[in-house]
């Protein structure tokens, strides 16, 4: 089998094509914002979705594909423009009309929790690049271990120092 | 080919199961232990925040595994859904060597006195089964203490005035205090509470020849990496095996219980790791699954004399499913206090188990196991946007200056809350699986929003500068601490087992995990697992005459 065919034509995405990436990669920007910390687009979160996509997540291809297709039209049809070409404060706007949408709002609902997942998650799945939200909360890393402040021989007679 | 007959075959090796097997194999029975699931060890730990046995997006670490395993779960509006184990609404226990107890938070409560005569303290409860134990908590005692050593449990409940009577002390002491346990422990004190150290089946020092917890963040939902938590794995399950007595079967599961023209079974049918179709015959059956599996083998055990399935004559197989509802609060202090000290959890009260005014029990309230950020996305105040810039800054500032408590309570029984097998959908061996509907008693979530309040109050002493509750609404409850499908007590058209876990008309079938519990305690039920099931076991040795149960 040609390699070609394991991905989409003209994309560098093994599932996504480039425009999808292109919408998926705004509306999670949204979702997780960059400011002095990277947001969810820094941090790798559509490749996570993309790798999980692949995986066991597999039965979700189809919704994702309609549901960033769904999002672009409500864009379009509200602004005129695809998601990705809108200015920040027009996307807000757009994906808090998608959120109050009772067709739409379970693709969304699951874009937070993949995007919360992708961001906060355990950077071997994909996302959470370089540590970026681990950093950003504050979780000491590497973690330490094995830091009894007590002696063992104190503790098995019993004796509690702290107390 | 027909397989060796054995005395006992168990039907599960969790924490009823492995105490079991060690028991009977010890006293020479030839046992053999079936799981469904794999043996992991402690080089299984992959520390992943994703994919572990609490927080699942990614699947079940332990089993079961998503593919082979659904349910179907019919909600309050009467909408069936077919559910994976990792998905919500599935009620998942581990599928493991060790099932709940190879990667729990592993708190190991004695239930109080009161908690075994639930109808006879607070009365008849309308809409609910709420009743007495057929057992006491003086009857279980010798057996907690057995658990507590051979398990191993680390702790002090000294400072808790509220224990039942004990004749013997922990045998490893608390772990050292973290940071949240400092700023919680006066405050109780101010309030005129009863702060103390969480019984846990955890090495606090080395003991068993394991070593001790290294305080690691990945607790509660994770295996352990240096062995340091107790469960029935590493302790009771190699333990049976080295009395040779004892054979363990992993990969494998049961189909059904057979039964024979007299009544009494005869062994069972399972499919093993290679999907082949086996037959164990056994003098006696023990069903150790979890409440849920353990209804469902019952329900699915069909013959002629038993058309409804075994245990199950006056329908009460699979019926008072429940849980914990928990509920507590969270809260912000003014300064950083994450200090990545684990397990987290480590100091409670019972103060509230009982006694609430105009309240049927209550709950033990403790602070929380440490919060993984993953886990910390949706702990937010309401009113805070779940998405969006706002979310993140929460996050940012918020992660390291959280407090929480929360606590199980104990849920009032109800008849319709149930497992049943379900009439078309099969797991991938062609049995048809559990299917779970229900809902929960009022009562039970309005004890549970007063506990909320206990425990925002808790942390406002603690010094909480924003504090918030965390709630539970309607909806089945069962999870990990699921329990109460298989009823004991002494009426046989009430209850399906008798107080030594003997099914009422089948002498020779035992239902040993917290099927049996007729209430749940507003405590984590593991050491009452453990408990019951040495003292079933104490007294099926006892009443076994040479090859024959009799």
């Amino acid at each position: 089998m040609p390699i070609a065919a394991c991905g989409r034509r003209g994309s560098p995405w093994r599932f996504f094509t480039a425009e999808e990436a292109r919408t998926l990669e705004a509306v999670c920007a949204q979702i997780i914002p960059e400011d002095q910390d990277a947001g969810a687009a820094g941090a790798g979160v559509v490749h996570y979705m993309e790798i999980q996509l692949t995986r066991c997540y597999k039965p979700l291809q189809k919704t994702y594909r309609r549901g960033i297709a769904q999002i672009d039209q409500e864009s379009i049809d509200v602004a005129g423009k695809p998601f990705a070409d809108l200015p920040a404060a027009q996307q807000l706007a757009v994906l808090h009309k998608v959120e109050s949408n009772p067709e739409l709002k379970p693709f969304f609902d699951l874009l937070v929790a993949h995007t919360m997942q992708g961001f906060y998650g355990d950077p071997r799945h994909g996302g959470n690049r370089d540590r970026v939200s681990w950093k950003m909360v504050g979780l000491p890393y590497p973690p330490l271990r094995g830091r009894l402040r007590y002696d063992f021989a104190d503790l098995a007679k019993g004796e509690l120092p702290w107390r | 080919m027909a397989l060796k007959r054995a005395n006992a075959v168990i039907v599960g090796a969790g924490a009823g199961g492995g105490i079991v097997a060690k028991e009977l194999a010890e006293a020479g029975l030839s046992v053999v232990l079936l799981e469904r699931g794999k043996w992991y060890s402690p080089f299984d730990c992959r520390k992943d925040d994703l994919r572990n046995q609490r927080t699942s997006p990614l699947g079940q670490a332990f089993g079961p595994d998503d593919e082979r395993n659904p349910r179907v779960l019919v909600d309050p509006q009467g909408r069936e859904h077919v559910v994976v184990a990792s998905g919500p609404g599935y009620h998942n226990n581990a599928a493991c060597v060790g099932g709940g107890t190879f990667s729990y938070g592993a708190m190991a409560w004695r239930y109080l006195e009161k908690d075994f005569r639930m109808r006879s303290t607070y009365g008849r409860l309308p809409g609910s089964t709420l009743e007495d134990w057929p057992v006491s908590y003086q009857d279980l005692e010798p057996y907690y203490e057995k658990a507590e050593w051979e398990i191993g449990v680390s702790g002090d409940v000294s400072g808790d005035p509220f224990h039942a009577p004990r004749r013997r002390a922990l045998p490893m002491p608390p772990l050292p205090p973290n940071r949240e346990y400092e700023l919680l422990y006066p405050a109780a004190k101010r309030l005129g509470l009863h702060p103390f150290d969480i019984p846990m089946l955890r090495n606090s020092v080395p003991y068993n020849g394991r070593p001790a917890c290294m305080r690691c963040r990945w607790c509660v939902g994770f295996a352990c990496e240096v062995d340091a938590k107790c469960g029935t794995h590493n302790t009771v399950i190699p333990k049976a095996l080295a009395t040779k007595n004892c054979e363990l079967r992993t990969e494998c599961v049961v189909k059904e219980i057979l039964t024979n023209e007299h009544g009494r079974v005869t062994g069972i049918a399972y499919f093993d790791a290679h999907d082949q179709l086996q037959q164990q015959d056994a003098d006696i059956v023990v069903v150790s699954c979890g409440a849920i599996e353990s209804a469902r083998l019952l329900l699915n055990s069909k013959s002629r004399f038993f058309p409804d399935g075994l245990g199950n004559r006056h329908d009460w197989v699979g019926r008072n499913l429940q849980g914990h509802t928990y509920t507590g609060a969270f809260g912000l202090m003014p300064m950083d206090i994450y200090d990545d000290l684990g397990p987290g959890a480590g100091i409670a009260i019972s103060d509230y188990n009982h006694g609430n005014p105009g309240l049927i029990g209550g709950a033990m309230l403790a602070n929380e196991f440490i919060r993984l950020p993953i886990q910390f996305v949706s702990m937010i105040p309401p009113g805070l946007p779940r998405w969006g810039k706002a979310h993140k800054d929460f996050m940012r500032s918020a992660y390291r200056r959280a407090i929480a408590v929360q606590g199980p309570t104990q849920e009032m029984p109800m008849f319709d809350s149930r497992v049943q097998v379900d009439p078309v959908v099969k797991d991938h061996w062609g049995i048809p699986v559990a299917r779970l509907s229900g809902d929960k008693h009022p009562h039970t979530i309005e004890v549970s929003t007063v506990m909320a309040g206990k425990a925002e109050a808790w942390i406002k002493e603690a010094g909480a500068i924003q504090t918030w509750k965390k709630l539970s609404g309607p909806g089945l409850s069962a999870g990990q601490h699921q329990a109460g499908t298989c009823r004991m007590g002494n009426d046989p058209t009430t209850s399906v087992v008798n107080r030594y876990c003997q099914v009422h008309d089948i002498d020779n079938l035992f239902v040993i995990d917290a099927s049996v519990h007729v209430t749940n305690g507003g405590f984590n039920p593991v050491l009452t697992i453990m408990a019951m099931a040495y003292h079933a076991s104490n007294h099926l040795v006892k009443q076994w005459k040479g090859s024959r149960f009799a």
